[in-house]
């Protein structure tokens, strides 16, 4: 009993990576209908641009003297890692992705100069900055909280939280405010929005925004957790979490959270009753099951095409 | 006269590339290259087929490749190595010389399966949703292998150079070289025919057209069964062809890095295109190997080029066209007038 609940709390931590970094696909391809094969590399620079943040506050790298707080150290680190990384997100988007729609080529375009974006940024890290994996230093020191047999660290109590907090946040901004509205109006037609004076790019640059800082914040929360670095951790968690994305229903918010979830506690259950090889193998088979039972996912919406 | 120089170009560049391994006129080094531009040209011409004609969008060409290079080695040791892990030889070893071609279809024929088993829940689902499937498959796959203790697990399996060495022991040629060039020629033909036969016809309808095609009688999900699953039995055979080269494989060799290869060769030569597939496979093993003294730098330099390449002609150099299009002189050459272009 206490082990599944230590079991039901590592999976909700996992499933809050999952979802912060399926967020930002989803939100994307909501907007432009794009697979962002980059977004688990941006979810990397995310960490690497907090682990440089945090290391050059501490004073290690000497510009600023040592000796401030650990807690002071994250709450400059979180944002500046962010708004790093949505700037990273934006230049994509400038650099790579609107020259091709300002031409409208097709779709698939844009898919290859995304997957081939992310591999840029992960072989360019690791061509930069070389393979020695980067020990990310302790901000907070770890208490670890026991009720009945059940401990609990704070980190993990915050990285559910920041889950749940960005959950509400986001289905407030996109389904409340005019600029989130405006997202859902350029999903539904593209076409129609501009005519009706809705300013696309600005909009668009807005949803990399969003997507890139959450992914951000899932790269700061993650490499707390687990404090190695290395170019390619984005890599494999990007493309579970766009699995992830897809089976909640690539488009919908709710979707993306509940696939992240989904995603974590199977991945969880599987490593408790099976030899943790077993995860991938069996974490995907449900997961392609679901979406052969479910084509749109569990939260998405069948989208007639027509002629 | 004409319809003869194919086949004679054929033979003749088989026999020079032999007898130029024979008397060493080629290093061992520039023989391997050779042979992996082969298999590359076999995976970057197979993937072009669903992700070039079909205009789908597979990721998991290496999980195909895998099945094959794992179901024909580990066929070809348990049958003919000595002490091999089912209990010893079956068949006498100089049997190897005829049996490989079918040990290589049978790694085609099994990836050809798997093709099938993935290709049948992307029917009721958009585009964009194969790209998942493929990559959750070939993932999938993966971690089946690395499960199965008995070829190895996440070890990798070997053995395959007694089969090859068994074969130099009946005639001392380089057989691997005749292979990779029979295969090679075989894909090349298998892929040209299908493309223009009239069931293919139906594969260029579906990528224009989807529903378009459907209402104008195409059977839309079994052209997108045969095309798929000959697309990745193809692969398989690759695969299989791979895993006798170098006489060592392991699930790590067949990642996700593996299939993106195969995509960076599809859409660097134009998709659709036969001729644009297998030239873009040349000049990508080439500047691989031109490259290798940069290790990580190559894989800034080709994802760079492709982003390139994808603002100023997303078609890619040859985009739907093949060489006999770019140069109508050659086609005349070929005696092709009446391929109805």
């Amino acid at each position: 009993m206490e082990s599944l609940i230590q079991n039901i709390l590592n999976a909700l931590q996992w499933g809050s990576f999952y979802s912060l970094i399926a967020l930002g696909y989803c939100l994307v391809y909501g907007v432009l209908s794009l697979i962002n094969f980059a977004h688990g590399d941006i979810f990397m620079a995310g960490a690497y641009f907090a682990f440089f943040g945090a290391t050059f506050l501490l004073g290690k790298t000497g510009v600023i003297p040592p000796g401030m707080p650990g807690w002071a150290v994250l709450a400059l680190t979180i944002p500046i890692s962010m708004i790093l990384t949505s700037a990273l997100g934006v230049t994509l988007e400038r650099v790579a992705y609107r020259p091709l729609r300002r031409k409208g080529a097709h779709k698939l375009y844009v898919v290859i100069t995304a997957l081939m974006c992310g591999l840029v940024l992960e072989n360019g890290n690791l061509a930069l900055f070389g393979a020695s994996r980067k020990n990310f230093p302790t901000l907070v020191p770890q208490i670890v909280y026991s009720l009945g047999g059940v401990s609990v660290t704070n980190l993990k109590v915050a990285v559910i939280l920041v889950a749940v907090l960005s959950f509400l946040f986001l289905h407030y901004v996109v389904g409340k405010t005019k600029i989130g509205m405006a997202m859902q109006a350029i999903s539904y037609d593209r076409f129609a929005v501009p005519l009706m004076g809705i300013p696309t790019d600005t909009v668009i640059v807005f949803t990399f925004v969003l997507g890139s800082s959450f992914a951000a914040l899932a790269g700061v929360l993650f490499a707390m957790s687990y404090p190695v670095l290395d170019p390619f951790m984005g890599a494999l968690i990007g493309w579970k979490a766009f699995i992830a994305a897809v089976v909640g229903g690539i488009g919908s918010i709710r979707g993306a959270f509940a696939g992240g979830f989904l995603l974590g506690f199977v991945e969880i259950m599987v490593v408790a009753f099976f030899p943790s090889t077993f995860r991938d193998l069996i974490a995907f088979s449900i997961l392609l099951l679901i979406l052969s039972l479910k084509p749109t996912g569990l939260f998405g919406v069948a989208r007639r095409t027509k002629i | 006269m004409r319809r003869c120089i194919v086949p004679l170009v054929t033979v003749s560049l088989l026999g020079l590339i032999l007898a130029a391994s024979v008397t060493d006129a080629i290093n061992f080094y520039w023989q391997s290259v050779l042979m992996f531009m082969g298999i590359n040209i076999i995976l970057s011409t197979s993937l072009n087929l669903v992700n070039g004609n079909m205009g789908e969008f597979s990721c998991g060409h290496a999980g195909f490749m895998a099945v094959g290079a794992y179901v024909s080695s580990v066929l070809a040791v348990a049958l003919f190595a000595p002490g091999g892990f089912l209990g010893g030889p079956y068949l006498p070893g100089y049997l190897t010389v005829f049996a490989f071609p079918l040990l290589l279809l049978a790694g085609g024929l099994a990836a050809a399966v798997t093709g099938l088993l993935v290709a049948l829940p992307s029917f009721k689902t958009r585009g964009d949703y194969l790209a998942i499937i493929t990559i959750a498959a070939s993932y999938i796959i993966k971690s089946t292998i690395e499960n199965v203790g008995a070829v190895g697990g996440a070890r990798g399996f070997m053995g395959m150079a007694k089969i090859t060495s068994a074969m130099t022991e009946v005639w001392n040629i380089p057989w691997m070289m005749l292979w990779v060039f029979a295969a090679v020629v075989f894909t090349l033909v298998v892929i040209r025919r299908y493309v223009s036969s009239t069931f293919g016809k139906g594969v260029d309808a579906v990528r224009q057209d989807e529903i378009a095609a459907e209402i104008m009688s195409v059977d839309t999900d079994r052209v997108k069964l045969v095309t798929f699953m000959l697309s990745s039995g193809l692969a398989g055979i690759a695969g299989g062809l791979f895993a006798f080269v170098l006489g060592y494989i392991n699930p790590g060799s067949f990642t996700i890095i593996k299939s993106t290869e195969a995509m960076v060769m599809v859409y660097l030569g134009g998709m659709g295109s036969i001729s644009g597939a297998a030239l873009s496979a040349v000049a990508f093993t080439l500047l691989m190997e031109v490259l290798r003294p940069m290790q990580v730098g190559k894989w800034v330099i080709i994802p760079m080029m492709l982003i390139l390449l994808m603002q100023f002609r997303p078609e890619g150099f040859f985009g739907h066209r093949e060489l006999t299009d770019i140069f109508p002189g050659l086609r005349r050459l070929l005696g092709r007038e009446e391929s109805g272009k």
